[in-house]
């Protein structure tokens, strides 16, 4: 049985692990390197890191740190931040990266996602869509450059676009849920789902493994990742880094899945 | 001296760590002086079965490689693409693969009734072994490997199958024919299943 990946979701400021409220006021949560240790050690399904500052500082992604998080990464490794052309990614890969995301790039020149496709195979073309509504309306459009600027396109559109073009795997960031660890957007992930015939990956609001295992009683097998469920512990936020054990996963995540 | 072979497709690096860590010797070759006084192979690969199968040729290492695996029988591990090229041929190409292990590698999206199975097949996967393969030897009943394709082998005989795993119909996600090994998940990102599979790989 193909198993949903639970997929702890680094952010990396500065060189350093950061955590995020709606997009806004980064708390230092310590070293990737060490992150990606502890991540080892519990047998993390698969990770993914976003350097957040490139893109929207418009930076070359850091390859001196990408190598290090590759040479000690034990899981699969998925890649984003300031990837703008196919060589880029192409030499992220190199690096022993298995898969590399983009996003604001992917919007502003959607034919990328096929350049990229075409140099390092669609499976590891992963797309990142931000998204959140407008006031008052229900309607989910894609956000770029950390959340600062609207497309005004709808995401179920662009994921369906951009999935033409070759991506491999759709990641739905919901803006307006990070870090609040209420649960995920379950209505847009069903759509999302119906939507497209590639992986996708729900993020943006897991606070507990019983969230988690309501977006794959919802869609079935898929990525389901989060950020502060897997740094923090209580109430206040203490950073504690932390992965369910196979046990709890099967307990909680899989039994939803032989539930359906 | 376990060699991987680096052709520029795949993660070199991880295979290196996961033997250094369990203190097995091990090399890299990018040219084909450095095969020399290799008794394992790893032959990695990702991406478009052309482009491995070109990539290869362009190395250089080719034909002293078909030479080590064909006539000294120096057993070789094929990994994800690096597996699929030791067919003979690909439906995601045209160009003929190293035909080390008859068969052929075959799309999900052609098969009948799997049109809707969303691909590629990404994420943990059980595998079953058959027989007593020794790439298995001493595996808990639900071993599980990381995947990540869009195609699959498709064994012409089935005493090469060595391993199952199930996605939409049955494949082979392991394959050997006497010293020739392929596994089409990645073991190197597969956690303790991963290591264990490597490190039997070494004491073959």
């Amino acid at each position: 049985m193909l198993r949903p990946r639970i997929i702890p979701c680094l952010l990396i400021q500065d060189g350093g692990l950061v955590k995020t409220v709606k997009f806004k006021d980064p708390k230092y949560v310590g070293d990737p390197i060490n992150a990606v240790k502890i991540f080892n050690e519990k047998e993390a399904d698969e990770l993914i890191v976003i350097d957040i500052d490139a893109t929207a500082h418009g930076v070359e992604p850091n390859y001196t740190q990408i190598a290090k998080l590759a040479a000690e990464c034990r899981m699969p490794l998925c890649y984003g931040g300031g990837i703008r052309t196919a060589l880029q990614a192409k030499k992220i890969i190199q690096l022993g990266v298995e898969k590399v995301a983009i996003s604001s790039a992917a919007l502003e020149n959607p034919q990328l996602v096929t350049q990229i496709a075409e140099e390092i195979g669609s499976q590891s073309v992963v797309v990142v869509l931000d998204h959140k509504s407008r006031l008052l309306s229900k309607h989910q459009e894609v956000w770029t450059h950390n959340g600062t600027r609207n497309t005004k396109r709808s995401v179920l559109e662009v994921a369906q676009e951009l999935e033409k073009l070759g991506a491999g795997e759709i990641v739905l960031n919901s803006i307006e849920n990070d870090g609040k660890m209420k649960g995920y957007d379950l209505d847009l992930a069903a759509k999302l789902r119906a939507a497209v015939h590639i992986p996708i990956t729900i993020l943006g609001g897991g606070g507990s493994l019983e969230d988690m295992a309501s977006v794959v009683k919802t869609c079935g097998v898929v990525g389901v990742a989060a950020g502060s469920f897997f740094v923090f512990k209580g109430a206040y936020r203490a950073v504690l880094i932390s992965y369910p054990s196979a046990q709890q996963k099967d307990d909680i995540i899989y039994s939803a899945l032989r539930a359906r | 001296m376990i060699t991987i072979i680096d052709y520029g497709l795949g993660n070199i690096q991880a295979f290196v760590n996961v033997y250094r860590r369990l203190h097995i010797p091990v090399a890299v070759a990018q040219t084909a002086a450095q095969l020399d006084g290799a008794t394992k192979l790893i032959l990695p690969g990702v991406g478009a079965f052309d482009h491995a199968i070109e990539r290869l040729d362009a190395s250089g290492m080719r034909s002293t490689l078909e030479t080590l695996v064909q006539e000294h029988k120096v057993p070789v591990l094929g990994i994800c693409v690096g597996m699929q090229i030791l067919a003979n041929s690909s439906e995601e190409g045209s160009l003929p693969g190293l035909g080390w292990v008859p068969g052929c590698v075959r799309s999900f999206k052609s098969v009948p009734d799997l049109t809707d199975l969303p691909l590629p097949h990404m994420g943990w996967n059980d595998v079953a072994s058959l027989g007593d393969n020794a790439l298995f030897k001493g595996f808990e009943e639900e071993a599980r490997f990381y995947f990540l394709h869009s195609f699959f082998f498709d064994c012409e005989h089935v005493q090469h199958r060595a391993a199952m795993s199930s996605y939409g119909l049955e494949f082979s996600c392991a394959v050997q024919a006497g010293n020739v090994y392929g596994v089409q998940f990645h073991p190197e990102k597969s956690h303790h299943f991963g290591v264990g599979l490597l490190k039997n790989f070494a004491e073959l």
